[in-house]
């Protein structure tokens, strides 16, 4: 066979339960060559590179390295055989260094010797032009320092196969470009890469070949040169889609939210919000961007009364709330909702059914010892019908509802309460572009009743469409507030990259 | 006086330091185990019946710690392979260890080791450093029970912070996918572990049936696997602080003979290690920076393919 | 051969696999017995007949189940809460100590009134003995599990303490032993049990009410889900927790209440008897449910009786039963792993000459 054509997957299948998440997938990667996976949420990108990886194990299929027919039953096998994973949420321990974590595992002498390895793995590291603070623990690290730990340790297992599963959606786009130098320098040196991505852009941009999955299925292998953005999406959606996001014109009014002078601390008495301060009007959309862990979780928190704040103000409607509980907030009636980036893990209780999920905002409202469920059971079903939620009934544990069905819910449950600040981060993590449309347009119609919002988002370019005015956020201070119809993708990326810009911060 | 004191301390504190240890490694693997207290009872009768069965010490000691590795496996098996609540398998261990412990040793309450055992964990006086003022007499004129358990904690600390298998195991209990990634085989890992620190709690528990005590009495360790599953959070997971953890509460369990003049009820005494235990836990709590704390995946079960 | 997680098991399947696997416990402590030299049905049997064997024998064990139940009952409410309170044993104690102090100091009182004010004083004594625990939990995250334990050797060395010191009969001559309580501090019978299964049934019900219906039923419910999840919707955390170990302590003491006043007739050390161990296992066993803990409970009582009968028949050690017991936790512990997920056949092919890199 031939032994330029590295990776070869051959009618790969893969279920979860009754789910097809790989349905007769095949892929074929050249020596040397980038390989974009393109595919929305939930297309089977990551579940096929788990395979190639060694994590899961097929159903059914065949898998080729270098010509050779390979069964993994570990990611070891697969390490071994050249292939080296990055994936979405990085494999590093935390408590360790940069050199602990690119030595785990590899074989060598019984003792330790750092130095030893740190100059192997800087020998390693600086060939593909890459330099890191070796004896960083890794929760110091940026994310981008993260990132860098993983390619080296993947380097320094010998991978000349390497598959990187959403590599930019952490990214600022400066980094992105440098991450891509590097990807590209890679390849040269005859590497082949694997990249997983949903965004089109970046496929034109760095990639050979690109091979688009929907549902599960391989829809077309396509040479990059000779395809373009249109054409991709309508084979990514599988029709013809309109990709804008509505922006409606809604007269902005009067301020309900105004943070002052905000500065909270976490356990290690690390400032995670530093002065941060800024106003959220009525009718507005206020996009909050950054990279991730630059203390959007803790703002979101720390307004809904989940954050202990060293100082600062929160002034609702002229009321400082700083200080009282979330029982507290819902009790003065203050109609603020939050809903949280981590739907089973704080929004809902993933083993309960949806009136009992309904009720936690609920119960509150309930008089008596006693609960009642049977009025909370009419009004899931309303929910239901109004936001077409896909679900067997009201008494169906919601973590068996699909992702885009558990965000409705959670964001259902948050506007029945009919609030005047709403506040929502990562709404459409992990959702296909159907879902995450319908959300939009969930949140442009509070947005039309006059409710102020507060959109923590990830993807620019959605934050670029939807908001009014964008917030970046970067280590814990406002680099900057825009105007969103003004600015532009890179300065956003500058501002994330924690450079101030006084000019801005007027607006 | 105070020598005295101190010498006897570690002896106390032995079975302690062992158990401290046999946790320590398991839980350093990821996996918390609340069957010490059964592994121990467990080791405790074995060794103590081989022993005066064959009126032999190594066998004393064979059967303790692979009877200790046998309960382990239970709960390795348990939570391992078939990724079983932790808290809820080790508690059953203890249970099982229990109620075992009692059953194989209805024959042998009151029964005394034999003196050839007895003899083989006297106290030998090392040359020369046993010399060494007060030190000498506590550290170096022990049994070599105490003296295989001090240098064990110092290997394991050696173990776990400078060698490639440590750092794989530290992995492990931190980050398991991570481990997982980097090619560790985890289930093996934490096979080895558990199964090493079972022993580890078997030879705990001999030491009271077997030297300390040396005659056989139904629930022997009267709850120091508890104290010990206390010691590895008081000693942050790191073998080196255990060795003073486990001897300080060794010290306090013989400080009631000690001031018998005082004439306190020795059944109020008899409480103070278990208060000072919670005192100490709710010292430890108090620490909540990054370093110290406990391994991130303590307790978690992990699966590769889950979804 | 590899594993994949099922979707849902219909209920005659977790049945069917729960059921197996307490057969298969059955079988190898049969094993077991078999090696000690007696066969396994006879003994089998014989532990039946031990408990169930005649009316005197079940009303026995019925003074067995009815501890086991309430105990089960109040170590669940904390369960349900993920909070491991393995402290049952301490709470028996104290409630018993608690209830024991008005039983020796008020035997005038008339019955009604003192029986009254020692089931409260039973609650009370249960209810700050897992107190301390759950607030050293929410003040300083403290393990519960080793505090709780903990608190029952104390509580344990305070009543031997008492036993042997300031609350010793001086008419015992010299025996450690404290005063039997007077008629007034005893429990009345009726069918020949005392009325301890009366409040058992009432319990029962009313937990499983409280549980399903109430707010803080609710709320417990949500906390032992998920914390964050209860604080983001406004419940109070520290508070459930604080207040719902009140109660589960509190039943506990109200067992050792129970037991003073019902069984021994006075307090000794050993009045917990170990329940506050084996309602762990019943706890667990009934899946955290008030109405399968009267079956398991009914079942583990059975085990203890029996396991005394045969010690006389066989001369088979009491703790034998303890074995079984912790066998069958074993199994059923184990065959969690079946419901959840399933073994299926490794079909994956790699054509052209096998090659396992393995």
């Amino acid at each position: 066979m031939d032994q330029n054509i590295y990776v070869k997957m051959e009618s790969i299948s893969k279920n979860f339960g009754t789910v097809k998440a790989n349905d007769n997938i095949n892929l074929t990667v050249k020596k040397g060559e980038i390989h974009a996976l393109l595919g929305e949420n939930g297309a089977g990108k990551s579940t096929l590179m788990n395979m190639l990886s060694g994590f899961y194990k097929p159903d059914s299929g065949s898998i080729y390295i270098h010509g050779e027919p390979v069964k993994f039953d570990s990611p070891k096998d697969s390490i071994k055989k050249g292939i080296g994973m990055i994936h979405q949420h990085y494999k590093l321990v935390e408590a360790m260094t940069a050199v602990q974590n690119i030595t785990l595992g590899q074989k060598g002498s019984f003792f330790l010797s750092e130095k030893k390895s740190k100059n192997k793995i800087k020998k390693v590291a600086e060939s593909y032009g890459l330099k890191i603070n070796y004896d960083k623990k890794v929760y110091e690290m940026s994310i981008g320092e993260k990132q860098a730990t993983e390619i080296i340790k993947v380097l320094y297992q010998g991978a000349d196969i390497l598959i990187m599963d959403e590599p930019t959606a952490v990214l600022t786009p400066q980094e992105t470009k440098k991450l891509f130098e590097i990807l590209k320098n890679m390849a040269r040196e005859g590497c082949s890469i694997i990249i997983i991505t949903h965004k089109l852009h970046e496929v034109m941009e760095i990639s050979h070949k690109v091979t688009v999955l929907r549902k599960g299925q391989t829809i077309k292998t396509l040479e990059t040169e000779k395809t373009n953005s249109k054409e991709l999406t309508d084979l990514m959606v599988g029709r013809a889609v309109d990709l804008s996001i509505d922006r409606p014109e809604v007269e902005i009014g009067e301020e309900i939210l105004k943070i002052e002078n905000l500065t909270a601390e976490d356990v290690d008495k690390v400032e995670v919000l530093k002065n941060v301060s800024f106003n959220l009007r009525k009718g507005e959309i206020l996009g909050v961007a950054g990279v991730a862990g630059s203390g959007q979780k803790e703002l979101c928190e720390a307004i809904a009364g989940l954050y202990k704040i060293k100082k600062g103000k929160i002034l609702y409607e002229n009321e400082d709330i700083v200080g009282l509980s979330p029982r507290d907030i819902i009790h003065k009636g203050i109609s603020m909702s939050f809903i949280p980036e981590d739907r089973l893990g704080m929004g809902l209780v993933a083993s309960m059914d949806m009136v009992d999920n309904y009720l936690l905002k609920e119960q509150h409202k309930q008089k008596g010892i006693f609960i009642k469920r049977k009025p909370v059971k009419e009004k899931c079903n309303n929910m239901i019908s109004k936001l077409e939620i896909q679900t067997p009934g009201t008494s169906h544990p919601v973590k068996q509802l699909s992702g885009g069905n558990i965000q409705k819910v959670l964001i259902g449950r948050e506007i029945d309460t009919n609030p005047h600040v709403l506040i929502t981060a990562y709404a459409v993590r992990g959702l296909d572009i159907a879902s995450s449309h319908t959300i939009y347009d969930l949140l442009n119609e509070q947005k039309k009743k006059d409710v102020g919002i507060l959109f923590i988002g990830e993807d620019l370019d959605v934050l670029l469409k939807l908001c009014d005015r964008i917030m970046v956020l970067s280590s814990g201070r406002v680099t900057g507030i825009v105007s969103a119809k003004e600015t532009t993708k890179e300065k956003i990326g500058l501002l994330m990259s924690d450079e101030i810009n006084t000019e801005v911060l007027a607006v | 006086m105070l020598v005295n004191i101190l010498k006897a301390s570690l002896v106390a504190g032995t079975p302690l330091l062992l158990a401290t240890l046999g946790e320590l490694i398991t839980e350093k693997a990821g996996n918390l185990n609340l069957g010490v207290e059964g592994m121990m009872l467990v080791g405790a009768i074995s060794g103590f019946a081989l022993g005066f069965y064959f009126q032999n010490p190594y066998m004393a000691l064979i059967g303790a710690s692979l009877s200790g590795s046998f309960a382990a496996l239970i709960y390795g098996f348990l939570t391992i392979t078939l990724r079983s609540n932790q808290v809820v398998s080790g508690l059953s261990l203890t249970i099982f260890g229990t109620g075992l412990s009692s059953f194989l040793g209805t024959n042998f309450v009151g029964k005394k080791m034999p003196v050839e055992v007895i003899n083989f964990f006297k106290p030998i006086e090392i040359p020369l450093i046993s010399k060494i003022p007060i030190i000498g007499e506590v550290l170096f004129n022990q049994d070599i029970y105490v003296y295989f358990s001090y240098i064990l904690a110092v290997f394991l600390g050696i173990y776990l912070f400078k060698t490639r298998k440590g750092l794989n195991l530290t992995a492990i209990g931190e980050n398991p996918s991570a481990a997982d990634a980097a090619g560790i085989k985890i289930d093996l890992y934490k096979y080895i572990h558990i199964l090493i620190g079972g022993a580890l709690c078997g030879l705990g528990g001999a030491y009271l049936s077997v030297v300390q005590v040396p005659t056989w009495q139904e629930n022997i360790t009267a709850g120091r696997g508890w104290i010990a599953i206390a010691l590895v959070i008081f000693s942050k997971w790191n073998p080196f602080k255990s060795i003073y953890g486990a001897y300080l509460f060794g010290g306090l369990s013989i400080i009631g003979f000690r001031i018998q003049y005082l004439n306190i009820s020795q059944n109020l005494l008899n409480m103070l290690p278990y208060i000072v235990t919670i005192v100490v836990l709710v010292f430890s709590s108090l620490n909540k920076s990054k370093e110290g704390s406990p391994p991130k995946s303590l307790s978690l079960p992990y699966f590769r393919e889950e979804r | 051969m590899r594993m994949i997680k099922r979707e849902r098991i219909s209920k005659k399947d977790a049945f069917r696999i729960r059921s197996t696997a307490i057969i298969g416990s059955l079988i190898l402590s049969g094993l077991f017995i078999f090696f000690l030299g007696h066969n396994p049905l006879d003994v089998y049997l014989s532990m039946a007949k031990g408990a169930f064997g005649s009316i005197y024998r079940i009303k026995d064990t019925i003074n067995i189940i009815i501890p086991l139940i309430m105990t089960s009952l109040g170590i669940m409410i904390a369960f349900k809460m993920k909070f491991w309170n393995i402290g049952g044993e301490g709470q028996i104690l104290m409630g018993a100590l608690f209830a024991s102090y008005f039983a020796l100091n008020f035997s005038t009182l008339p019955k009604p009134i003192l029986l009254f004010v020692m089931f409260i004083a039973g609650f009370i004594g249960g209810g700050f003995w897992a107190f301390i625990p759950a607030f050293l939990k929410v003040k300083f995250q403290t393990n519960e599990t080793i505090t709780t334990l903990m608190m029952n050797y104390i509580a344990l060395n305070l009543i031997t303490y008492l036993q042997y010191g300031p609350w010793r009969d001086p008419q015992s001559l010299g025996f450690p032993k404290i005063a039997n309580f007077a008629d007034s501090a005893t429990l009345p019978r009726l069918f020949g049990i005392h009325i301890g299964w009366i409040i058992t049934i009432i319990a029962v019900v009313v937990i499983t009410i409280f549980l399903n219906k109430s707010k803080f039923g609710y709320e417990i419910k949500v906390v032992g889900e998920s914390q964050d999840t209860a604080n983001y919707s406004g419940i109070r955390v520290n508070r459930v927790i604080i207040r719902g170990l009140i109660i589960s302590g509190g039943i506990c003491g109200i067992v050792g209440m129970m037991e003073v006043s019902g069984v021994n007739g006075t307090l000794t050390n050993h009045v917990s008897a170990g329940y506050g161990y084996t309602a762990i296992i019943t706890t667990w066993l009934s899946g955290l449910k008030p109405a399968f803990i009267i079956p398991v409970s009914t079942l583990f009582a059975g085990l203890i009786k029996g396991g005394g009968f045969i010690q006389t028949a066989y001369q088979i050690p009491q703790s034998a039963a303890d074995i079984i017991q912790s066998m069958i936790l074993f199994f059923v512990i184990g065959s969690e792993f079946f419901i959840q997920y399933k073994i299926v056949p490794d079909r994956r092919n790699a054509k052209g000459g096998e090659v396992n890199v393995s």
